[in-house]
């Protein structure tokens, strides 16, 4: 299937705010679709995009595919039914982080837990933009919001180290003006069997410009992020010589050259161990102490919902003498009037 | 020794007990068992919420009402003519259903110092403080003779006694002439993998049935002759198994695959039970991490081309209500059953009620009318399930289905339909653009009915994009103030129009007069006997029973004329009277309402009628 970005281009006028990173967002999808369509030979009639309530959720309107624009917080739950009631289509739910991890938590954790099939792009810019700057389930302790003008006193959810405590199969994380990473990751999603969440740092222009700035920022994104790559060493910085090890049962950035420390001292990332541990911390490292992880942290085989719910009808269905509704009625217990 | 068997026209029998002691089995047992002799029958389970509350005390009695005829049978029945009462805690809070002349089974060794003291007795003798003296009293040691049973055969007395049920049933069926073959069989199948248990059962059911024929207290015996059945093969059927099986036909009839998504809640759990056994006939259920998720997958499936349902109670549909608003502007086709119970919020989650119709008519926020039908018995489940389905799948619309708990437990014999005899469902599936679309306009009318067109994702060239927000007929999002009206009068002329293809509204007795009863739902049984009663007594009323509220038949206001008074008869405080009130406010409509968690008794709603004519 040979597609270009711009069949997925629908005619509607994208109404995003100018500057809003939801804009490189969705030209890394609309990039992404034809790699995929071309990999999988997907036609565009089988991708679906689901979404929920919020500025990200506009997405599916700018799609040109089938898209279905729910309700707040629901559309994991939404996304399931499609996939359930028609496995052979590519389903991606577009959601940010007041979506799918205040109202929607329970539905998320529990399409990460089935390991559904399908695709979970959540924007996280750590406030509730389209309610216009009320702090959100990711805002960071002390955030001040128009509800929380003091600050909040929240703990703030990593939707990673959530992902990894509902079992997930794959989590990736990316940057909105990332362009080529966020694709890349999205083919990436589209591969694994099950379900895929993919959170994108993303900036909120209006109500909370600059929020991942202190890592984004061009100049010194590349010593305060690490881009993780299956079965490559965890080297990051500008001039490539800093890296990851453990030491004891925690991850520590260390530079190469300096203490003795070689290349080969560098953890390897596995993305498909199927411990999660060293996911779950790379998920939870924090700039200053670490860099922010990039990339694919997890990507395991396991059996996908569907799948299962697809193998048990045919089971059922070959085991048994039953194949219409007539042949039903008339089992079990009867009786004949004469 | 030889005895006397008197024929009867109709029998009710209730079994009580603790809620562990098995009565809900016993009940259904003889139920079948009459079922299968040609008896009509009608039951009715009346429990506790709880699992097994603490034994002996009246919170923990679990009932279950059987009601058997040689002529056809409409209610459970208000008295009883025999009460089995495994302990003093079921005696007591039944004996207000006992007739004048009724047969009382106890197990009398339950009514030692501490089970009466439980039970809330104050003195040694329950009968005398209950004023139970006009009754025919049997009082068998139930335990002990099952402790003995058990023994003969070698099993532990102890374990032996939880068999206990079947002694009183075996007593059940000596009383009325019943074959235990039935039982037998379900007792061998049940047990099939536990030989002692299956002993033990036989030989406790068959010392029951001996008992009562050597007992003094038994000296006639009762036969309840088979009743006029039209030829067929019946099977027993309760509502909620009706409601699954009429959703399956529908989507056989359809070709579309049936998605239930929902939540477990009492008392419609069952029929996400009993879907989730038809995997062979390709049913997909998925229970749900809650109520809303129940109804959004089933949204998403809609969406991608399933008869997609969704079964819950009152809370439930509370905690769906902004989902189907969802369903109602995407006009996607959706089934929300809803079997009621007694609330508001948890209220009596085991006792029936018709308290959800104003929120199924206007629970939800913006102007979000949503069709409505209501099954009348059991068996009529089946087909008001599969009607639901059709509507919603032809008029692409979510429909709600109003069961309620009286219904979905209860059970009656039901003549097993062919399949031939129900008609297509026919959804308007779009495969194609149509020729003047440059591409799909979601929201493109028929002019006759303005039902929508659904296209599949996955069908190409048909790609669109629909949701929460209003759009135009294009697809497009509009907060355009002329199209909004324009959608919200279409959406409801959509229902309005569904009038067209649904039956009248039929007139049962008088068909113009003085008192016209209206009722609707779960009702119909109780109403039609009273119809039956009152007619017999000379008094001339008749009686127009509601399946479908919304839209009403487009008769009604027709057959509203013909009468001098309305009575409205229903299970809350007055729901339906007020939706009427609203409909055709030029009637005047007097209410009969009941809201106790329990049906009508026939006695109420005769002695209504009466006062009103007096």
């Amino acid at each position: 299937m040979k597609f270009t970005p711009q069949d997925f281009k629908s005619d509607q006028e994208v109404k995003w705010c100018p500057g809003c990173g939801d804009h490189a967002v969705l030209a890394s999808i609309q990039r992404a679709l034809p790699e995929i369509s071309e990999e999988l030979g997907y036609s565009k009639e089988r991708y679906v995009i689901v979404s929920g309530i919020g500025c990200s959720s506009r997405f599916p309107y700018y799609m040109k595919t089938y898209g279905f624009h729910g309700i707040h917080g629901r559309a994991a739950a939404i996304a399931t039914g499609v996939k359930v009631a028609n496995p052979t289509l590519s389903v991606w739910e577009m959601t940010g982080d007041g979506d799918s991890l205040a109202i929607g938590g329970n539905h998320l954790i529990h399409a990460i837990r089935r390991n559904i099939d399908i695709n979970i792009v959540l924007f996280n810019n750590r406030i509730y933009g389209l309610t216009k700057g009320q702090y959100s389930p990711t805002s960071p302790w002390g955030s001040i919001t128009k509800t929380s003008p003091y600050g909040t006193v929240e703990h703030p959810f990593n939707p990673g180290a959530l992902a990894m405590g509902a079992r997930g199969t794959f989590f990736a994380r990316t940057l909105d003006m990332e362009l080529q990473l966020t694709s890349s990751i999205m083919v990436e999603a589209a591969r694994h069997d099950g379900t895929a969440l993919v959170e994108v740092l993303q900036n909120c222009v209006i109500f909370n410009d600059k929020t991942h700035s202190l890592i984004t920022n061009k100049e010194v994104r590349a010593d305060r992020t690490i881009v993780l790559k299956h079965g490559e060493p965890m080297i990051y910085g500008k001039n490539k010589d800093k890296g990851l090890i453990l030491d004891g049962i925690r991850l520590k950035s260390v530079t190469i050259g300096e203490n003795g420390i070689t290349r080969d001292d560098i953890l390897v990332h596995n993305a498909e161990e199927e411990n999660h541990g060293v996911h779950t911390m790379l998920c939870e490292m924090q700039w200053p102490e670490l860099p922010v992880a990039l990339g694919v942290i997890r990507r395991v085989k396991d059996r996908t919902y569907d799948d299962m719910v697809r193998d048990q009808l045919t089971e059922v269905a070959n085991k048994s003498q039953i194949h219409c509704m007539n042949d039903m009625l008339r089992s079990g217990d009867t009786w004949v009037v004469e | 020794m030889p005895h006397k068997v008197i024929d009867v026209q109709d029998v009710v029998i209730r079994f009580t007990g603790d809620s562990g002691d098995g009565m809900q089995l016993t009940g259904s047992l003889f139920a079948d068992t009459a079922a299968f002799f040609g008896n009509d029958i009608t039951t009715f389970p009346d429990f506790p919420a709880e699992i097994r509350a603490p034994q002996g005390t009246l919170s923990g009695v679990s009932g279950y009402q059987v009601h058997i005829g040689s002529s056809a049978i409409y209610t459970p029945g208000d008295y009883c003519d025999v009460l089995v009462a495994m302990n003093p805690a079921a005696l007591k809070s039944n004996v207000k259903w006992l007739k004048p002349n009724a047969t009382i089974i106890v197990d009398i060794d339950t009514f030692d110092k501490k089970g009466l003291e439980k039970a809330g007795f104050k003195t040694d003798d329950a009968f005398q403080e209950l004023l139970i003296t006009h009754h025919n009293i049997i009082v068998p040691p139930i335990t002990t003779l099952t402790k003995e049973s058990a023994d003969t055969i070698g099993i532990d007395p102890k374990a032996g006694a939880r068999c206990k049920n079947m002694f009183a049933l075996g007593i059940c069926f000596y009383l009325y002439n019943m074959s235990m073959d039935h039982t037998k069989n379900f007792i061998q199948k049940k047990f099939a993998k536990n030989q002692d248990l299956i002993d033990m059962n036989l030989r406790v059911l068959q010392d029951g049935y001996n008992y009562a024929g050597t007992v003094e207290a038994i000296a006639d015996t009762y036969l309840v002759k088979p009743s006029k059945q039209e030829p067929g093969v019946y099977r027993n059927i309760n509502g909620n198994t009706a409601v699954a099986w009429g959703l399956m036909a529908a989507s056989e009839k359809s070709g579309r695959p049936l998605f239930c998504g929902s939540y477990p809640i009492t008392p419609a759990t069952a029929i996400l039970e009993e879907l989730a056994l038809h995997k062979d006939l390709g049913v997909k259920t998925l229970q749900c991490e809650d109520e809303i998720a129940g109804i959004c997958t089933a949204i998403g499936a809609s969406y991608a081309g399933s008869l997609a349902v969704t079964t819950t109670s009152g809370p439930g549909l509370s905690l769906k209500s902004e989902a189907l608003g969802l369903a109602v502007i995407a006009e996607l086709p959706l089934v929300v059953v809803d079997v009621q119970r007694a609330g508001p919020s948890t209220g009596i989650p085991t006792k029936t009620e018709q308290t959800d119709l104003n929120q199924a008519l206007y629970g939800r926020n913006g102007e979000c009318p949503v069709a409505i039908i209501a099954p009348h018995s059991p068996s009529h489940c089946f087909k008001a399930a599969f009607y639901a389905a059709k509507h919603a799948l032809e008029h692409m619309m979510p429909v709600i289905l109003l069961s309620e708990g009286f219904l979905g437990n209860g059970s009656e014999p039901w003549k097993i339909p062919d399949m031939k005899d129900f008609p297509r469902i026919n959804p308007p599936i779009a495969e194609n653009l149509d020729e003047d679309e440059p591409y799909f306009y979601p929201f493109r009318r028929d002019p006759e009915t303005l039902v929508r067109r659904w296209a599949h994702p996955g069908t190409p060239n048909l790609e669109h994009r629909i949701g929460g927000l209003e759009k135009n007929h294009q697809g497009a999002v509009s907060s355009d103030p002329q199209v909004h009206e324009q959608m919200v009068r279409e959406r409801a002329e959509k229902i309005a129009r569904m009038a067209r293809v649904i039956p009248p509204l039929e007139v049962i007795g008088e068909q113009e007069g003085d008192v016209l009863m209206v009722s609707w739902g779960g009702t119909y049984g109780h109403m039609l006997s009273a119809e039956s009663q009152l007619r017999a007594a000379k008094t001339k009323v008749g009686l127009a029973h509601f399946d479908y509220i919304n839209p009403l038949p487009q008769n009604t206001e027709e057959v509203f004329k013909r009468f001098k008074k309305i009575v409205v008869f229903e299970l809350n405080s007055g729901h339906f009277a007020n939706y009427l009130r609203a409909k055709f406010p030029q009637f005047t409509y007097m209410q009969y309402n009941k809201i106790q968690g329990q049906p009508f008794i026939i006695a109420e709603i005769t002695d209504a009628i009466n006062k009103i004519l007096k």
